[in-house]
Protein backbone atom coordinates (compact mmCIF):
# COMPACT_ATOMS: atom_id res chain seq x y z
CA UNK A 1 0.00 0.00 0.00
CA UNK A 2 1.51 3.06 -0.92
CA UNK A 3 0.83 6.09 1.25
CA UNK A 4 0.20 9.86 -0.57
CA UNK A 5 1.74 12.22 2.00
CA UNK A 6 1.12 16.08 0.46
CA UNK A 7 3.81 17.54 2.97
CA UNK A 8 4.79 21.01 2.68
CA UNK A 9 8.47 19.87 1.05
CA UNK A 10 6.95 17.79 -1.45
CA UNK A 11 4.58 20.94 -2.52
CA UNK A 12 7.47 23.33 -2.61
CA UNK A 13 9.97 20.89 -4.58
CA UNK A 14 6.92 20.29 -6.93
CA UNK A 15 6.50 23.49 -7.62
CA UNK A 16 10.12 24.49 -7.80
CA UNK A 17 10.73 21.71 -10.30
CA UNK A 18 7.72 22.83 -12.58
CA UNK A 19 8.57 27.00 -12.58
CA UNK A 20 12.51 25.68 -13.34
CA UNK A 21 11.06 23.45 -16.28
CA UNK A 22 8.75 25.72 -17.66
CA UNK A 23 10.44 29.10 -16.99
CA UNK A 24 13.75 27.80 -18.36
CA UNK A 25 13.02 26.94 -21.93
CA UNK A 26 13.67 22.70 -21.79
CA UNK A 27 9.99 22.40 -22.88
CA UNK A 28 10.13 23.60 -26.51
CA UNK A 29 6.81 22.60 -28.69
CA UNK A 30 7.87 19.41 -30.63
CA UNK A 31 8.88 20.16 -34.62
CA UNK A 32 7.93 17.68 -36.95
CA UNK A 33 10.10 18.45 -39.66
CA UNK A 34 12.81 20.91 -38.45
CA UNK A 35 16.18 20.23 -39.10
CA UNK A 36 18.29 20.79 -36.46
CA UNK A 37 21.50 23.54 -37.05
CA UNK A 38 24.96 22.06 -37.12
CA UNK A 39 26.82 22.51 -33.69
CA UNK A 40 30.42 23.58 -33.77
CA UNK A 41 32.63 20.53 -32.84
CA UNK A 42 35.14 21.38 -30.36
CA UNK A 43 38.78 22.51 -31.68
CA UNK A 44 37.00 22.95 -34.81
CA UNK A 45 37.93 26.26 -34.49
CA UNK A 46 41.93 26.36 -33.97
CA UNK A 47 43.99 28.22 -35.78
CA UNK A 48 41.30 29.70 -37.74
CA UNK A 49 42.39 32.77 -39.94
CA UNK A 50 39.82 35.37 -40.35
CA UNK A 51 39.17 36.89 -44.03
CA UNK A 52 41.29 33.58 -45.67
CA UNK A 53 40.80 34.99 -49.46
CA UNK A 54 38.63 32.56 -51.68
CA UNK A 55 40.63 30.87 -53.99
CA UNK A 56 40.28 28.16 -56.49
CA UNK A 57 42.69 25.87 -55.07
CA UNK A 58 44.63 25.46 -52.38
CA UNK A 59 48.17 24.75 -52.90
CA UNK A 60 49.23 21.76 -55.19
CA UNK A 61 45.71 20.63 -54.77
CA UNK A 62 45.21 16.59 -55.19
CA UNK A 63 42.89 16.05 -52.31
CA UNK A 64 39.11 16.99 -51.95
CA UNK A 65 37.16 18.68 -49.26
CA UNK A 66 33.48 18.95 -49.95
CA UNK A 67 30.13 19.38 -48.42
CA UNK A 68 26.70 21.06 -48.32
CA UNK A 69 25.48 24.52 -46.93
CA UNK A 70 21.45 24.23 -46.09
CA UNK A 71 18.97 26.46 -43.91
CA UNK A 72 17.92 25.21 -40.39
CA UNK A 73 14.01 24.16 -40.13
CA UNK A 74 13.40 23.82 -43.77
CA UNK A 75 16.58 22.84 -45.40
CA UNK A 76 17.04 24.70 -48.24
CA UNK A 77 20.44 24.80 -49.68
CA UNK A 78 22.21 27.80 -49.03
CA UNK A 79 24.18 29.23 -52.13
CA UNK A 80 26.97 31.26 -51.96
CA UNK A 81 27.96 31.44 -48.54
CA UNK A 82 31.58 31.48 -48.01
CA UNK A 83 33.08 28.39 -46.23
CA UNK A 84 36.76 28.80 -44.90
CA UNK A 85 38.94 25.21 -45.04
CA UNK A 86 42.30 24.69 -43.76
CA UNK A 87 44.56 21.13 -42.28
CA UNK A 88 47.89 20.07 -41.80
CA UNK A 89 48.61 19.38 -45.14
CA UNK A 90 51.94 18.07 -47.30
CA UNK A 91 52.34 21.15 -48.23
CA UNK A 92 52.38 23.11 -44.53
CA UNK A 93 50.80 23.74 -40.91
CA UNK A 94 47.29 24.04 -39.98
CA UNK A 95 48.75 27.68 -38.72
CA UNK A 96 50.35 28.40 -41.83
CA UNK A 97 48.38 31.07 -43.52
CA UNK A 98 49.17 28.89 -47.30
CA UNK A 99 47.33 26.47 -45.29
CA UNK A 100 44.28 28.27 -45.69
CA UNK A 101 41.59 28.78 -48.43
CA UNK A 102 37.71 29.71 -48.71
CA UNK A 103 35.25 29.21 -51.13
CA UNK A 104 31.75 29.74 -52.00
CA UNK A 105 28.51 27.14 -52.11
CA UNK A 106 27.10 26.69 -55.46
CA UNK A 107 23.27 27.19 -56.49
CA UNK A 108 22.91 23.38 -54.89
CA UNK A 109 23.80 24.56 -51.75
CA UNK A 110 27.20 22.61 -52.10
CA UNK A 111 31.37 23.62 -52.27
CA UNK A 112 34.43 21.83 -53.48
CA UNK A 113 37.82 22.76 -53.05
CA UNK A 114 40.61 20.71 -53.70
CA UNK A 115 43.78 21.24 -51.39
CA UNK A 116 47.14 19.56 -50.77
CA UNK A 117 46.85 16.06 -48.89
CA UNK A 118 45.81 16.41 -45.61
CA UNK A 119 48.88 14.02 -43.52
CA UNK A 120 47.86 13.33 -39.53
CA UNK A 121 48.45 16.46 -37.36
CA UNK A 122 48.15 16.26 -33.44
CA UNK A 123 47.44 12.46 -33.48
CA UNK A 124 44.58 12.43 -36.30
CA UNK A 125 44.30 13.11 -39.94
CA UNK A 126 41.51 15.92 -39.73
CA UNK A 127 40.64 19.21 -41.68
CA UNK A 128 39.23 22.06 -40.35
CA UNK A 129 35.96 24.11 -41.48
CA UNK A 130 34.13 27.54 -40.70
CA UNK A 131 31.01 28.97 -41.72
CA UNK A 132 31.71 32.97 -40.64
CA UNK A 133 29.38 35.06 -42.92
CA UNK A 134 27.22 37.73 -41.04
CA UNK A 135 23.16 35.83 -42.06
CA UNK A 136 23.82 32.81 -40.18
CA UNK A 137 25.38 31.73 -36.95
CA UNK A 138 28.98 30.99 -36.84
CA UNK A 139 29.96 26.93 -36.90
CA UNK A 140 33.50 25.46 -37.10
CA UNK A 141 33.90 21.84 -37.99
CA UNK A 142 36.37 19.59 -37.47
CA UNK A 143 36.04 15.87 -39.58
CA UNK A 144 38.08 13.21 -39.05
CA UNK A 145 39.73 10.95 -41.79
CA UNK A 146 38.43 7.24 -41.68
CA UNK A 147 41.86 6.68 -43.07
CA UNK A 148 45.08 8.70 -43.11
CA UNK A 149 45.04 7.19 -47.00
CA UNK A 150 41.58 9.18 -47.88
CA UNK A 151 41.73 11.80 -50.88
CA UNK A 152 38.34 13.31 -49.86
CA UNK A 153 36.43 14.45 -46.63
CA UNK A 154 33.18 15.62 -46.32
CA UNK A 155 31.50 17.88 -43.83
CA UNK A 156 28.19 19.38 -44.38
CA UNK A 157 26.80 22.96 -42.20
CA UNK A 158 22.90 23.43 -41.49
CA UNK A 159 22.98 26.99 -40.64
CA UNK A 160 20.61 28.76 -37.97
CA UNK A 161 19.70 32.31 -39.25
CA UNK A 162 21.18 34.81 -36.78
CA UNK B 1 74.81 -13.07 -12.74
CA UNK B 2 76.81 -14.95 -15.33
CA UNK B 3 78.09 -12.42 -17.73
CA UNK B 4 75.84 -13.67 -21.52
CA UNK B 5 72.96 -13.70 -19.35
CA UNK B 6 73.70 -10.00 -18.25
CA UNK B 7 74.50 -9.46 -21.94
CA UNK B 8 71.43 -11.09 -23.10
CA UNK B 9 69.62 -8.42 -20.74
CA UNK B 10 70.96 -5.51 -22.12
CA UNK B 11 70.31 -6.64 -25.80
CA UNK B 12 66.71 -7.21 -24.98
CA UNK B 13 66.67 -3.80 -23.32
CA UNK B 14 68.06 -1.77 -25.84
CA UNK B 15 66.05 -3.48 -28.77
CA UNK B 16 62.93 -2.84 -26.69
CA UNK B 17 63.76 0.70 -26.96
CA UNK B 18 65.81 1.15 -30.22
CA UNK B 19 63.30 -0.38 -32.42
CA UNK B 20 60.15 1.65 -31.93
CA UNK B 21 62.18 4.68 -31.43
CA UNK B 22 63.96 3.54 -34.97
CA UNK B 23 60.30 3.46 -36.44
CA UNK B 24 59.52 6.61 -35.24
CA UNK B 25 62.40 8.72 -36.75
CA UNK B 26 61.74 7.18 -40.13
CA UNK B 27 58.38 7.71 -40.07
CA UNK B 28 57.11 9.20 -43.39
CA UNK B 29 55.07 12.12 -41.32
CA UNK B 30 58.20 14.01 -40.28
CA UNK B 31 59.02 14.90 -43.65
CA UNK B 32 55.52 16.98 -43.77
CA UNK B 33 56.04 18.62 -39.98
CA UNK B 34 58.92 21.72 -39.23
CA UNK B 35 62.03 20.96 -36.77
CA UNK B 36 60.10 22.10 -33.42
CA UNK B 37 57.20 19.50 -34.37
CA UNK B 38 59.41 16.79 -34.86
CA UNK B 39 61.42 16.88 -31.62
CA UNK B 40 58.78 17.61 -29.48
CA UNK B 41 57.59 14.19 -31.15
CA UNK B 42 60.69 12.34 -30.48
CA UNK B 43 60.72 13.58 -26.66
CA UNK B 44 57.37 11.92 -26.69
CA UNK B 45 58.97 8.56 -27.59
CA UNK B 46 62.02 9.24 -25.32
CA UNK B 47 60.02 9.53 -22.61
CA UNK B 48 57.80 6.47 -23.54
CA UNK B 49 60.91 4.54 -23.64
CA UNK B 50 62.47 5.45 -19.84
CA UNK B 51 59.09 4.58 -18.57
CA UNK B 52 60.53 1.35 -19.69
CA UNK B 53 63.42 1.93 -17.77
CA UNK B 54 61.88 3.53 -14.48
CA UNK B 55 60.67 -0.17 -13.13
CA UNK B 56 63.64 -1.99 -14.84
CA UNK B 57 66.19 0.30 -12.53
CA UNK B 58 64.14 0.41 -9.40
CA UNK B 59 63.61 -3.11 -9.28
CA UNK B 60 67.03 -4.19 -9.98
CA UNK B 61 67.02 -5.93 -12.71
CA UNK B 62 69.22 -4.61 -14.74
CA UNK B 63 72.95 -6.17 -14.52
CA UNK B 64 75.46 -3.23 -13.57
CA UNK B 65 72.64 -1.38 -11.50
CA UNK B 66 71.42 -3.39 -8.86
CA UNK B 67 70.48 -1.87 -5.56
CA UNK B 68 71.79 1.95 -4.88
CA UNK B 69 73.04 2.40 -8.42
CA UNK B 70 70.13 1.54 -9.72
CA UNK B 71 67.75 3.63 -7.45
CA UNK B 72 70.46 6.55 -7.98
CA UNK B 73 70.08 6.65 -11.70
CA UNK B 74 66.25 6.29 -11.28
CA UNK B 75 66.19 9.33 -9.87
CA UNK B 76 68.41 10.74 -12.72
CA UNK B 77 65.94 9.26 -15.35
CA UNK B 78 63.31 10.51 -13.48
CA UNK B 79 64.34 14.12 -13.61
CA UNK B 80 65.09 13.36 -17.58
CA UNK B 81 61.42 12.16 -18.02
CA UNK B 82 60.05 15.56 -16.84
CA UNK B 83 62.48 17.35 -19.21
CA UNK B 84 61.36 15.06 -21.75
CA UNK B 85 57.51 15.84 -21.32
CA UNK B 86 58.43 19.40 -21.10
CA UNK B 87 60.38 19.81 -23.95
CA UNK B 88 57.19 17.52 -25.73
CA UNK B 89 54.23 19.65 -24.26
CA UNK B 90 56.17 23.20 -24.89
CA UNK B 91 56.94 21.90 -28.94
CA UNK B 92 53.22 20.74 -29.48
CA UNK B 93 52.38 24.31 -27.85
CA UNK B 94 54.65 26.13 -30.15
CA UNK B 95 53.38 24.17 -32.90
CA UNK B 96 49.67 24.86 -32.21
CA UNK B 97 48.73 27.16 -29.51
CA UNK B 98 44.90 26.45 -28.95
CA UNK B 99 45.60 22.53 -29.46
CA UNK B 100 47.84 22.87 -26.70
CA UNK B 101 45.84 24.76 -24.37
CA UNK B 102 42.13 22.63 -25.13
CA UNK B 103 44.11 19.72 -24.09
CA UNK B 104 45.56 21.55 -20.88
CA UNK B 105 42.00 22.60 -20.24
CA UNK B 106 40.37 19.37 -20.14
CA UNK B 107 38.47 20.59 -23.22
CA UNK B 108 40.41 18.93 -26.23
CA UNK B 109 38.38 16.69 -28.75
CA UNK B 110 40.63 14.27 -29.02
CA UNK B 111 40.97 11.93 -25.53
CA UNK B 112 44.16 10.69 -26.08
CA UNK B 113 45.31 14.20 -25.56
CA UNK B 114 43.51 14.64 -21.91
CA UNK B 115 45.02 11.13 -21.00
CA UNK B 116 48.33 12.37 -22.02
CA UNK B 117 47.98 15.85 -19.68
CA UNK B 118 46.97 13.22 -16.97
CA UNK B 119 49.95 11.08 -17.50
CA UNK B 120 51.75 14.54 -17.35
CA UNK B 121 50.40 16.08 -14.83
CA UNK B 122 51.12 12.30 -12.74
CA UNK B 123 54.95 12.38 -14.28
CA UNK B 124 55.50 15.58 -12.30
CA UNK B 125 53.83 14.34 -8.67
CA UNK B 126 55.64 11.39 -8.97
CA UNK B 127 58.72 13.03 -9.46
CA UNK B 128 57.96 15.98 -6.67
CA UNK B 129 57.32 13.64 -4.32
CA UNK B 130 60.11 11.35 -5.62
CA UNK B 131 62.29 14.37 -4.78
CA UNK B 132 60.76 14.78 -1.18
CA UNK B 133 61.46 11.20 0.21
CA UNK B 134 63.42 12.24 2.34
CA UNK B 135 61.10 14.53 4.48
CA UNK B 136 58.83 11.83 4.85
CA UNK B 137 60.53 10.38 7.93
CA UNK B 138 59.52 7.21 9.03
CA UNK B 139 56.64 6.91 6.65
CA UNK B 140 58.54 5.16 3.71
CA UNK B 141 55.33 2.60 3.09
CA UNK B 142 53.31 5.16 2.83
CA UNK B 143 55.36 7.02 0.33
CA UNK B 144 56.11 4.00 -1.64
CA UNK B 145 52.26 3.89 -2.00
CA UNK B 146 51.93 7.26 -3.37
CA UNK B 147 54.88 7.18 -5.38
CA UNK B 148 53.69 3.91 -6.91
CA UNK B 149 50.43 5.20 -7.75
CA UNK B 150 51.25 8.29 -9.04
CA UNK B 151 53.58 5.96 -11.73
CA UNK B 152 50.55 3.57 -12.60
CA UNK B 153 48.51 6.78 -13.42
CA UNK B 154 51.41 7.13 -16.08
CA UNK B 155 51.86 3.99 -17.13
CA UNK B 156 48.31 3.37 -17.79
CA UNK B 157 47.32 7.28 -19.14
CA UNK B 158 50.68 6.98 -21.18
CA UNK B 159 49.35 3.65 -22.94
CA UNK B 160 45.58 5.30 -23.71
CA UNK B 161 47.26 8.17 -24.64
CA UNK B 162 49.98 6.69 -27.09
CA UNK B 163 47.77 3.76 -28.11
CA UNK B 164 44.78 6.24 -29.76
CA UNK B 165 47.67 8.57 -32.10
CA UNK B 166 47.76 8.01 -35.64
CA UNK B 167 51.64 9.47 -35.00
CA UNK B 168 55.38 9.01 -36.28
CA UNK B 169 55.19 5.84 -33.80
CA UNK B 170 54.41 2.50 -36.08
CA UNK B 171 51.51 0.40 -34.34
CA UNK B 172 53.37 -2.52 -33.62
CA UNK B 173 55.90 -1.45 -32.06
CA UNK B 174 54.09 1.22 -29.76
CA UNK B 175 51.61 -1.46 -28.83
CA UNK B 176 54.73 -3.72 -27.66
CA UNK B 177 56.69 -1.13 -25.81
CA UNK B 178 53.37 -0.15 -24.26
CA UNK B 179 52.88 -3.63 -23.28
CA UNK B 180 56.19 -3.85 -22.06
CA UNK B 181 55.79 -1.09 -19.67
CA UNK B 182 52.40 -2.09 -17.76
CA UNK B 183 53.97 -5.47 -17.71
CA UNK B 184 57.08 -4.61 -15.75
CA UNK B 185 56.03 -2.02 -14.10
CA UNK B 186 53.26 -4.58 -12.54
CA UNK B 187 56.37 -7.03 -11.84
CA UNK B 188 57.81 -4.66 -9.79
CA UNK B 189 54.62 -3.70 -8.22
CA UNK B 190 54.47 -7.35 -7.24
CA UNK B 191 57.77 -8.06 -6.40
CA UNK B 192 58.31 -5.50 -3.95
CA UNK B 193 54.82 -5.90 -2.56
CA UNK B 194 53.94 -2.75 -2.24
CA UNK B 195 50.12 -3.24 -0.81
CA UNK B 196 51.47 -5.48 1.92
CA UNK B 197 52.29 -3.16 4.43
CA UNK B 198 48.80 -1.64 5.00
CA UNK B 199 47.76 0.00 7.38
CA UNK B 200 49.84 2.84 5.47
CA UNK B 201 51.54 4.58 8.62
CA UNK B 202 53.70 2.66 11.13
CA UNK B 203 52.65 1.66 14.19
CA UNK B 204 54.43 3.11 17.40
Amino acid sequence: MTISSLTRRSVVTTAAAALFTTGSGLLVPARAKGLAPTPTMRGGSNNYRPGAPIVARIGGGGFWMTGTVRRAEDGAPLEGQRIQIWAHTTEGHERDWHSHGATLTDANGEFRLEMPQIVPAFGQAHGHLAYDGDAFKTVFLRPVMGSSRDTSLRADFVLQPV
Amino acid sequence: MPRPRAVLIWIAVATALLVPFGFAVSSPLLQWRDPVYIGSGIAGVMAMGLLLMQPLLVGGYLPGFKGISGRRLHRGVGALLVGLVIIHVAGLWMTSPPDVIDALLFMSPTPFSIWGVIAMWAVFAAALIGALRHRMGQRLRLWRVLHTSFVSIIAIGTALHVLQIDGTMEPISKALLTALVLGVLMRVIFDRRIWVHFPLVRRK
